[in-house]
């Protein structure tokens, strides 16, 4: 006992007295478990470095990168103009925008529903409004139930802005908080659709999604993603102040290194090449 | 109040008097304390109100603000180069907010126009807490009533307590047990096309509410004078005409403060509602459809928000309508209680 508080007050006091670096990591949940990972691995290679790690949510890390209280900001979408602005007016930064890793966005139905495919127009219109029933993209007749994130996801802004144009959902549109929740209630509902990271989708179907009437029909797979082929794919970025330098940008060049692409292959997000 | 008797022995015993005095001067510290955290929240939220009211600070062009620097050796494809530039070049306009707006049926925030009405939240708001009442109240004050009056003392001792604890249970697990297991039961029970929905996040809440309505009321019917049951059972009522025609009567107001308090519980109820109730801004009286309330809105909302733009600062408007109502309601609750309650009993 003795010795195991002896080493848990190591384990306490040794970073703070040896590491002369503390990277503060803060920012997007859909990125959180793989920063997570970065951070491990990196400080075991590099037990002269601490990286704390954590979550809240895109516009919650760029609040932070904003009032200065975190080093780097994980963000599932890209900085919004009043952002860049507030950051310019308090470091007189722009910001340094840095891609860490690919995500597809899949899209879910539950195990028995007979669709197979969907078009981006149909999902378009699936979402706004326009189709209400599965027999008008090919499935039975049954209305169809939507589920989305909460307005205050990353995903729910990408989805909006990239596949419905910009347009508004319908109102019946439930939101739900979180991936966990939406992949939960799209399992137990026949008639429901959700979207969500492919890194979530589990004991429900993808539906193979077509660029357009033409394309090919195409799953959320790791090639399909890495090469561009899978219609609804993002980026994954990290926000910092100004051009990293010293323990930062060794951490940074090693997320982009081969190593650190490979951990985000295993979280189930994709390497950018 | 009750020192009289002890003042000739506190003179007397003056000497000791310097730690007592710290004490009890610490102590009333602390209860002015948390009066002081409730008066600055109260300004808080209200502050962060405020800029609503004025126009916002005009946000930078794309343009305007240039290029930002990237980092990473990274080359983009044609596609995905024409997806990005899409996605960045969209101007971000915040024009702040009318009131016809605000007075709108739509929420949609994150938009290109974005929409803030407060109607289908508000709608939502009252749909769930009425629905949550309505099953809560009579259930907790019949438990009450059973506990109080009828109940051996056995029985009485393990009630009280164990519906207590349910008061103490994580808003978070009763939530997730409505998403996961109650939702589904619903479903199938009423044939209901939406899963989740206004109805299953009510009966979750009852959940929370029923303690605090059986607690109040317990302790409401507790209080009636002895003399009163007394009299009336040797008038030769039952105990049934006895409960239902003077205790219940009698302990009206403080029953009364419980079912306003557990409104105010309900409509205040964050995490319940947020798992339970679909999130859908719609405004129907259908009790079945999804609904999206006012705390859900700001609790699912505020940690993404761009800070001090339209849309935060009317989270914080969503806030202070919360406030005031369940402040109103709370204010109104105690007066009835501490009024019409100590009046009947000790002021006739």
């Amino acid at each position: 006992m003795k010795r195991f508080i002896a080493t848990l007050l190591l384990f306490t006091f040794t970073p703070s007295l040896f590491a002369a670096d503390v990277i503060t990591v803060k920012g997007s949940d859909t990125m959180v478990i793989l920063a997570q990972r970065w951070a491990e691995l990196y400080m075991k290679k590099n037990p002269n470095v601490t990286i704390q790690v954590t979550g809240g949510g895109s516009g919650t890390g760029i609040s932070a990168l904003i009032n200065g209280t975190t080093d780097i900001c994980n963000a599932s979408r890209p900085m919004k103009p009043g952002e860049k602005q507030k950051l310019k007016h308090r470091f007189s930064s722009l910001g340094v925008e840095i891609k860490t890793a690919k995500d597809g966005i899949a899209l879910y139905v539950h195990e028995k529903n007979p669709v197979k495919e969907l078009t981006v127009q149909q999902i378009k219109d699936i979402y706004t409004g326009k189709i209400t029933n599965w027999k008008q993209v090919g499935g039975s007749d049954a209305r169809i139930i939507l589920y989305s994130r909460e307005n205050n996801s990353g995903t729910y802004v990408y989805f909006k802005e990239n596949v419905l144009d910009d347009e508004d959902y319908a109102p019946s549109c439930q939101n739900m908080p979180g991936t966990a929740a939406l992949v939960n209630a799209v399992s137990k509902d026949p008639n429901g659709i959700g979207y969500g990271g492919a890194a979530y989708a589990k004991g429900i179907r993808d539906v193979a999604v077509k660029a357009d009437e033409g394309a090919p029909a195409m799953m959320p797979t790791a090639e399909n993603v890495k090469s561009g082929q899978y219609p609804i794919t993002r980026f994954l970025y990290m926000y910092v102040k100004s051009k990293p330098t010293g323990a930062m940008k060794e951490y940074i060049d090693w997320i982009l290194s081969e190593e650190g692409q490979s951990i985000v292959t295993k979280v189930g997000y994709f390497p950018l090449r | 109040m009750q020192q009289s008797p002890d003042i000739s022995n506190t003179l007397m015993k003056k000497r000791f008097r310097i730690g007592e005095f710290l004490a009890e001067k610490v102590i009333t510290a602390t209860a002015f304390l948390s009066f002081t955290f409730i008066v600055l929240i109260f300004v808080f939220v209200f502050r962060e109100t405020l800029p609503l009211f004025s126009p916002p600070e005009p946000v930078a062009t794309v343009e305007e603000l240039g290029e930002q620097e990237t980092y990473g050796d990274l080359v983009l494809t044609e596609a995905e180069q024409a997806a990005e530039s899409k996605e960045k070049n969209k101007d971000h306009v915040d024009e702040g907010v009318t009131v016809e707006n605000l007075a709108g049926d739509r929420w949609q925030p994150i938009s290109g126009k974005p929409k803030y009405g407060l109607l289908p939240l508000i709608v939502g708001s009252l749909k769930v807490s009425l629905i949550a009442v309505l099953l809560a109240a009579p259930i907790g004050i019949l438990a009450a009533l059973f506990t109080a009056a009828f109940a051996p003392k056995w029985a009485k001792e393990a009630l009280k307590p164990v519906i207590e604890i349910l008061a103490g249970f994580p808003s978070v697990v009763i939530g997730f047990f409505a998403l996961v297991v109650l939702a589904t039961y619903v479903q199938d029970t009423f044939g209901l096309q939406y899963r989740l929905n206004a109805f299953v996040g009510g009966v979750a809440m009852s959940l929370a509410v029923i303690p605090l309505i059986f607690t109040i009321s317990e302790d409401a019917i507790s209080a009636v004078p002895k003399s009163l049951t007394e009299a009336s059972l040797a008038l030769g009522a039952t105990r049934w005409q006895t409960a239902l025609k003077v205790i219940l009567p009698a302990a009206t107001p403080g029953i009364f403060a419980a079912v306003l308090l557990g409104i105010g519980r309900a409509f205040g109820e964050t995490m319940i509602v947020l798992m339970a109730t679909g999130n859908a801004a719609l405004t129907s009286a259908d009790p079945f459809e999804p609904v999206r309330t006012m705390s859900a809105t700001i609790g699912a909302e505020m940690a993404e928000v761009v800070f001090g733009e339209t849309h935060y600062h009317i989270l914080f408007l969503i806030g202070s309508i919360l406030f005031l109502f369940t402040f109103t309601l709370n204010a109104v609750a105690e007066i009835f209680v501490r009024q019409r309650l100590m009046k009947k009993f000790r002021g006739d």
